[in-house]
């Protein structure tokens, strides 16, 4: 008979423990899936896990690294200051989408002007835009006590939906010849996000996101917000005893993580996308939310995660063409991996007792 | 734009059709959330289901087995949702939420070599008398069969939870884990078997939008729905038959914006296609503010943990 003790205190050890152990398990478990597709499962995990960065042709995937990395710790970032406080924004993708429009209308709007300011204005346009696309849920929430995981979640299909019609319409390139999609940012320099260290993939986004790694880290340690967010998911009655607005978390925790998707979905439309068009968005918006469970909500641990992540989005396309392992099989992975994640968790709040205890 | 070219008898009718895989989910979510347990992988059970039922119906070439497949994948998904929440105690939210990103991996995976086929055809059914009489005949009448086990589903479900010992059960411990405990009701098994009900129906209705309403399998198909079917439930105040009247309203909005679009409405496609998204954020924003308060009817225990020891 297996049972359960709940601990007095989360056991320190495993709250690091696991988020690797939930990585073997679920190579074990991808293997397993790999074998069953008919591939060899140790080929195709060496493929996805160590060849891009070991590998004969891993200059090439080392920069593609960072740049699949930045969106999702900036994305993750955000999200998981509002996770700690029990604020469910899942709609990071809508906020990735509205923000990546916002600074690219702006961007486009004053084409062909050669200006340093252009770039800085589309930076702030695109987190502005992501932020007020967030603030929906968030006033909905506070103003009408309206479910904002669901409210947020379907706000990124109507931003789906907005992009499509920007992309056939408002923002389509005049000089496109009537293909759908926007002018390319990389024929227009002031507005481009290029290469900080060419060849590295190190953009602004990924600097940006960086930047958010150190800021999260000093709120969560050292300012008195970042304490009540702690306070307020962990003790929710004892914060509004000790004096936490909640109004004031919800709109700043939904404002911040939408304002950092924006800004993920600006770097990413003037840089590695390079224009809006109908498929822009590859769900960093969603796999950022396993990045911020995989890092522990942890800003270190989310820039870790982040890295994970991105080797297997790299690893995926490489073992797609090396191994002919369907785009799919990828994302399934990435679902296990917050499965076994969150199922290991429990070593974190509970003891496992064997043989007959007490009753219980 | 040409009005006159939509009929309302068969925009009713369509309703129907529109209606009925966001029904089949809500229902099973409804129960689950009455026994206590938020399941937000409703999107990702129904996907899987519309890709097993795809998958079954056209190699057998029977939409029944299909939708018994779809049924039965759902529900197995569903136990790995339940096993996570109930045994090892993870965050309902989180899992939920796995369980939908893994389930929209896990079907577009197993849908690789169907698509771009039809599946099998359902008949319809006609109904004596009832097809007969104006207006009602072609609505009620003359449907594909699931239409009617999903409203017989949503009847049974108000049959069981006001009248039965059953029902009670599971309102007892959703409303309060600790006191059915104290009684010697087994939460957590009560739970995994509402969970695998919940699976088992977002698995049909699934099924349906991949065998009957589209009916083609591409990736990502269910587009939303399961999520719909989230707020449904709370825009029914966790009550059969205004979860029912919920996905009427929703299946109206999407039948009539098809319309509209069909009839060369001169409004831009995208901004049609988004409002039964938008329509559903205004009735949870409706349902959850001033007199009518929804969240009040919400089981007490809604997404709370339960552990024995503690």
């Amino acid at each position: 008979m297996i049972r359960l003790e709940k601990r007095p205190e989360p056991s320190k050890l495993w709250s690091w423990a696991t988020p690797p152990l939930a990585v073997i398990l679920t190579m074990i478990a991808g293997g397993l899936m790999f074998a069953a597709l008919g591939k060899d499962p140790v080929a195709a995990i060496r493929t996805i896990f160590w060849d891009p960065i070991f590998g004969e042709f891993a200059f090439y995937y080392r920069g593609q690294l960072l740049v699949k990395a930045g969106p999702l710790i900036l994305i993750a970032i955000g999200l998981s200051l509002g996770f700690r406080a029990g604020i469910w924004n899942i709609g990071a993708e809508g906020q990735y989408i509205i923000g990546a429009i916002c600074g690219a209308a702006v961007g486009l709007a004053f084409y062909p002007w050669e200006s340093f300011i252009v770039f800085p204005l589309m930076v702030i346009a695109g987190a502005i835009g992501g932020l007020l696309w967030a603030m929906i849920p968030g006033l909905l929430k506070v103003k009408f006590n309206t479910n904002e995981i669901l409210v947020s979640l379907l706000l990124v299909y109507v931003a789906e939906f907005i992009l499509a019609s920007m992309a056939l319409g408002a923002l389509r390139n005049p000089d496109g010849s009537g293909f759908p999609g926007s002018r390319n940012f990389r024929s227009y320099p002031a507005a481009f996000n290029d290469e900080i260290i060419a060849g590295t993939g190190m953009h602004w986004g990924v600097a940006a996101a960086f930047i958010a790694v150190i800021f999260a880290y000093v709120l969560l340690a050292r300012h008195q917000l970042g304490f009540q967010i702690k306070l307020a998911g962990q003790a929710p009655r004892a914060a509004r005893f000790g004096g936490v607005n909640p109004v004031r978390l919800v709109l700043f925790c939904l404002g911040i993580s939408g304002a950092l998707a924006g800004l993920a979905g600006l770097f990413e439309v003037t840089g590695p996308a390079g224009q809006i068009n109908i498929d822009f968005n590859v769900g960093y918006g969603f796999t950022a939310i396993i990045v911020a469970f995989l890092g522990r909500l942890h800003p270190v641990g989310i820039l870790l995660a982040g890295l994970l992540l991105a080797l297997t989005y790299i690893g995926g396309e490489a073992a797609q063409s090396a191994l002919g392992l369907p785009a799919a099989a990828i994302q399934a992975f990435q679902g296990m991996l917050l499965f076994f994640l969150l199922a290991v968790d429990v070593l974190t709040n509970f003891r496992v007792r064997f043989g007959a205890g007490e009753a219980a | 734009m040409d009005l006159s070219a939509i009929n309302p008898t068969l925009l009713v009718a369509a309703l129907m059709v529109a209606s009925t895989p966001i029904i089949l989910a809500a229902i099973g979510e409804m129960v689950v959330e009455k026994a206590g347990v938020l399941n937000l992988g409703v999107e990702g059970m129904m996907i899987v289901g519309a890709i097993c039922g795809f998958a079954i119906a056209v190699e057998t070439g029977s939409p029944f087995w299909g939708f018994a497949a779809a049924a039965l994948g759902g529900a197995v998904l569903s136990l790995l949702f339940g096993v996570l929440t109930q045994y090892f105690l993870s965050n309902q939210v989180a899992t939920g939420l796995g369980l939908t990103l893994f389930g929209l991996g896990l079907s577009a995976l197993m849908g690789q070599g169907y698509v771009g086929i039809r599946p099998p055809e359902m008949g319809k059914i006609e109904v004596p008398v009832l097809s007969d009489l104006p207006f009602f005949g072609p609505v009620l009448s003359n449907q594909d069969a699931m239409v009617y086990v999903a409203l017989l589903l949503v009847m049974a479900t108000w049959v069981v939870l006001r009248f039965t010992r059953a029902g009670l059960v599971l309102r007892a411990v959703g409303e309060n884990h600790d006191a059915a405990h104290a009684l010697g009701y087994k939460v957590v098994r009560v739970r995994m078997m509402a969970i695998f009900f919940g699976g088992a129906c977002a698995g049909l209705g699934g099924a349906y939008l991949s065998l009957i309403r589209v009916p083609q399998w591409t990736e990502g198909m269910t587009a939303g729905a399961g999520w719909i079917a989230l707020a449904i439930v709370v825009f029914g105040a966790w009550r059969p038959f205004r979860v029912l009247l919920g996905a009427y309203l929703f299946g109206g909005v999407t039948v009539l914006q098809l319309n509209l679009q069909a009839a060369g409405a001169n409004i831009p496609v995208e901004y049609l296609s988004m409002s039964p998204y938008l329509i559903t954020i205004a009735v949870l924003v409706i349902m959850s503010s001033g007199k009518a308060k929804a969240a009040l009817n919400a089981p007490a225990c809604l997404g709370r943990q339960f552990h024995a020891s503690s």
